[in-house]
């Protein structure tokens, strides 16, 4: 069965850890992370890539265009 | 339309601007209503130059937004005018400011009248420290044209187009009610059309207003600046500019002035031409007497005065006010000899025959009064 | 099964930042909406292409630096002031999009005037409106858009209507102007609303740069710093309180017929 494959690059040195992204990822594969970047904000990160389908939620909601969504349908 | 090249007509200064707008190439319009020169944006919406030369003329909803369209203009790269009395161009400043800051081109018509406050509608030369020295916050000036006749109005309305955008300053052109409201004989010049966006794009490289975006850096006005060292460099860049228009552009006239006067007249606009009758009457009286008029109000003409001033016995600043341009004559003339000011306000003209009684009353304490020796005569 | 590395390729990307937001780093505080709003301004612009026809317009406000952000020419205007710069920009080159971005202090406070008569000349501009009823920039005062009761640093004990007055609907009064041809209120606050706020957005665009009237969008945003709420709180304040006062939905669209 064709499933939809996704995955997420954030620009880590961008993201102010505003949390919107994980709020808004619906199967809670975003978080923020324990680090932090050179502006002393935990940024966001994907908990776990396989379970993504690359809906492109937490990047449009983003506000400071930090995440770039990447998706293939995997035959 | 009066569509015949090089006319000749009989106008009111204030119609003259319009024409002559029309005719120079201006892009727009930007105005309200004020006496004495309601007649400016009146001629434009008679002549409907948006049905041939393609000038936009609007009137807006108040002298702020009227400047701040002149702003929006500027921006783009068009070249626009407006044209106001005394409280209209105090609502200016803040715009005026901006539009200094961002080094935009743009034509600002102050037709003068008594002041303070809402004043007189009749004409007044009080605003010249409005126009030369400004309202708006800031290191900035902004170039004063000083016409004094119906033709000259016409001829700035050209002069301030080219140099609003040799210079990227604001040029104001400071008149008053008398010549705005005057009819005299005026040579209208040869249209010349408005800049194609060619034209516009290679004068104004600067410009936001998107040609050729994809080849270039984008273009953003903005006179904000949170680094003080950065806005002192921009300030500093600004003031070397002003010091090279200070050095190329003043512009002066010279009347029955070339026989080594004993006294000297220095008045501008409507004030120099009660003088010149003034001064005919005095020379008729055998009176050594000539005049010097600023045609530029800013830059000054601080040289030829201060020149005139190691010869002359005294000099008489005459101006529609209780005293403004007579500052700027002392300055130039930096002690050299004596300066006195005559002039009515708040909306009164003086007569030449009030300017010859002034001139003797100045002439006779010049000459009878124990002035420390070498003071002023050398 | 496919890799991370064979996902993440150029051929797949299908969502990201658009190249018209350029990589200045954004002043703005974590969450706000103003980030989003300059997003959807660039993606529009880029699918519509008309980068080279856009002449756009900043406030003073939290907004004052839109222009570091968004790579287009940009006029940055005196506060409240706009309108009129837009009216002139659009007057003299009728083909482009203009628009303007300002805030509630910008449009519907100092700059009421000249709002107010570019919508009611019914100027071929869209204007974006983002009301998150608060002065941000100048650290947290009251807006024109302060509701009543709520605590800012200018009515520390709530806006109260003998003090100070009642929240301006300006939006609603562009919707009664005969010059505006499109007036909605949308916000920013979810995936959905985002992409209804595009579409507005959008229309605004279309309707500039084809000559059919003044266009507003309000944008009911929020400030995290200003109402000293996490983003998600912001949000759920917003919802809970602004929506009541400032109704999402279109208010007028004549511009469709």
């Amino acid at each position: 069965m064709a499933k939809m494959r996704g995955a997420i690059v954030v620009d880590i040195e961008r993201c102010k850890g505003c949390n919107l992204c994980a709020i808004a990822c619906p199967l809670n594969l975003v978080s923020l992370s324990a680090t932090v970047n050179h502006k002393g904000y935990n940024y966001a990160e994907q908990t776990d890539w396989t379970q993504c389908n690359g809906c492109t939620s937490c990047a449009i909601v983003c506000p400071d265009g930090c995440i770039t969504v990447y998706r293939k349908k995997e035959e | 339309m009066d569509a015949q090249h090089n006319d000749v007509l009989l106008l009111k200064g204030n119609e003259v601007i319009a024409k002559a707008a029309e005719r120079y190439g201006y892009d727009g319009f930007f105005g309200y209503p004020i006496t004495p020169q309601s007649e400016v944006l009146e001629t434009l919406a008679a002549d409907k130059p948006w049905e041939t030369t393609g000038m936009v003329v609007l009137q807006a909803e108040s002298e702020v937004a009227s400047i701040n369209m002149l702003y929006g203009a500027g921006c783009t790269g068009k070249l626009a005018f407006t044209s106001s009395s005394s409280p209209g161009i105090a609502l200016m400043q803040e715009g005026l400011s901006y539009m200094a800051g961002n080094e935009l081109p743009g034509v600002i018509v102050s037709v003068g009248r008594g002041g303070p406050g809402l004043g007189t509608i009749q004409p007044g030369q009080s605003d010249y420290f409005q126009a030369v020295y400004g309202g708006g916050n800031g290191d900035y000036h902004l170039i004063v044209l000083a016409p004094n006749s119906v033709q000259e109005m016409c001829d700035c309305m050209g002069k301030a187009k080219d140099l609003t955008f040799k210079w990227r300053v604001p040029v104001i052109i400071l008149t008053d009610g008398v010549i705005g409201q005057m009819m005299e004989k005026v040579q209208l010049p040869p249209y010349t059309p408005r800049r194609t966006d060619e034209e516009i794009s290679r004068q104004c490289p600067w410009a936001t207003n998107g040609i050729g975006l994809k080849n270039r850096k984008y273009n953003a006005l903005s006179t904000l600046e949170f680094d003080p060292l950065v806005m002192e460099e921009r300030n500093r860049r600004m003031a070397e500019k002003y010091s090279r228009i200070e050095a190329e552009e003043v512009d002066y006239e010279l009347y029955r002035a070339d026989d080594d006067p004993e006294f000297l007249i220095v008045a501008y606009g409507i004030s120099s031409r009660v003088s010149m009758k003034t001064i005919d009457l005095l020379r008729e009286e055998g009176i050594r007497v000539g005049m010097l008029r600023p045609k530029t109000l800013w830059p000054f003409p601080n040289k030829p005065i201060s020149k005139f001033a190691e010869t002359v016995k005294g000099i008489l600043c005459v101006e529609q006010s209780e005293g403004q341009m007579v500052n700027d004559v002392r300055l130039a003339v930096e002690g050299q000899t004596h300066v006195f000011h005559y002039g009515r306000s708040g909306g009164m003209i003086s007569s030449p025959y009030e300017v010859m009684d002034a001139f003797k009353k100045m002439a006779r304490e010049c000459v009878t009064k124990n002035w420390p020796k070498g003071y002023w005569m050398k | 099964m496919i890799t991370k590395e064979e996902l993440i390729q150029p051929e797949n990307r299908v969502y990201g930042k658009p190249a018209l937001m350029n990589d200045t780093p954004m002043h703005y505080c974590p969450g706000c909406s103003h980030g989003l709003v300059h997003k959807l301004i660039a993606e529009i612009i880029e699918e519509m292409g008309i980068e080279e026809d856009t002449i756009a317009i900043c406030p003073v406000g939290c907004a004052v630096f839109a222009y570091r952000y968004l790579s287009v020419d940009w006029i940055e205007a005196s506060h409240g002031r706009a309108p009129a710069c837009a009216t002139a920009a659009k007057r003299l080159w009728p083909k482009k999009l203009v628009f303007t971005y300002q805030g509630d202090g910008d449009m519907a406070c100092i700059g009421t005037g000249e709002a107010i008569h570019a919508m009611n000349r019914g100027e071929n501009i869209a204007m974006i409106f983002i009301n998150n009823a608060i002065y941000g920039m100048t650290g947290g005062q009251m807006a024109p858009t302060t509701l009543m009761g709520m605590k800012t640093a200018t009515c520390p004990y709530g806006r109260q209507a003998d003090l100070h007055g009642y929240p301006l609907h300006i939006t609603d009064i562009a919707a009664t102007l005969e010059g505006t041809c499109y007036v909605t209120r949308q916000s920013v606050h979810t995936v959905a609303n985002i992409r209804k706020t595009k579409r507005a957005i959008r229309q605004a665009f279309e309707n500039s740069m084809q000559g059919k009237g003044c266009s507003v969008v309000e944008v009911v945003s929020t400030c995290a710093s200003g109402w000293k709420k996490t983003p998600a709180e912001s949000n759920k304040w917003m919802e809970e309180n602004m929506f009541p006062y400032y109704p999402l939905g279109d208010l007028k669209n004549t511009a469709e017929q």
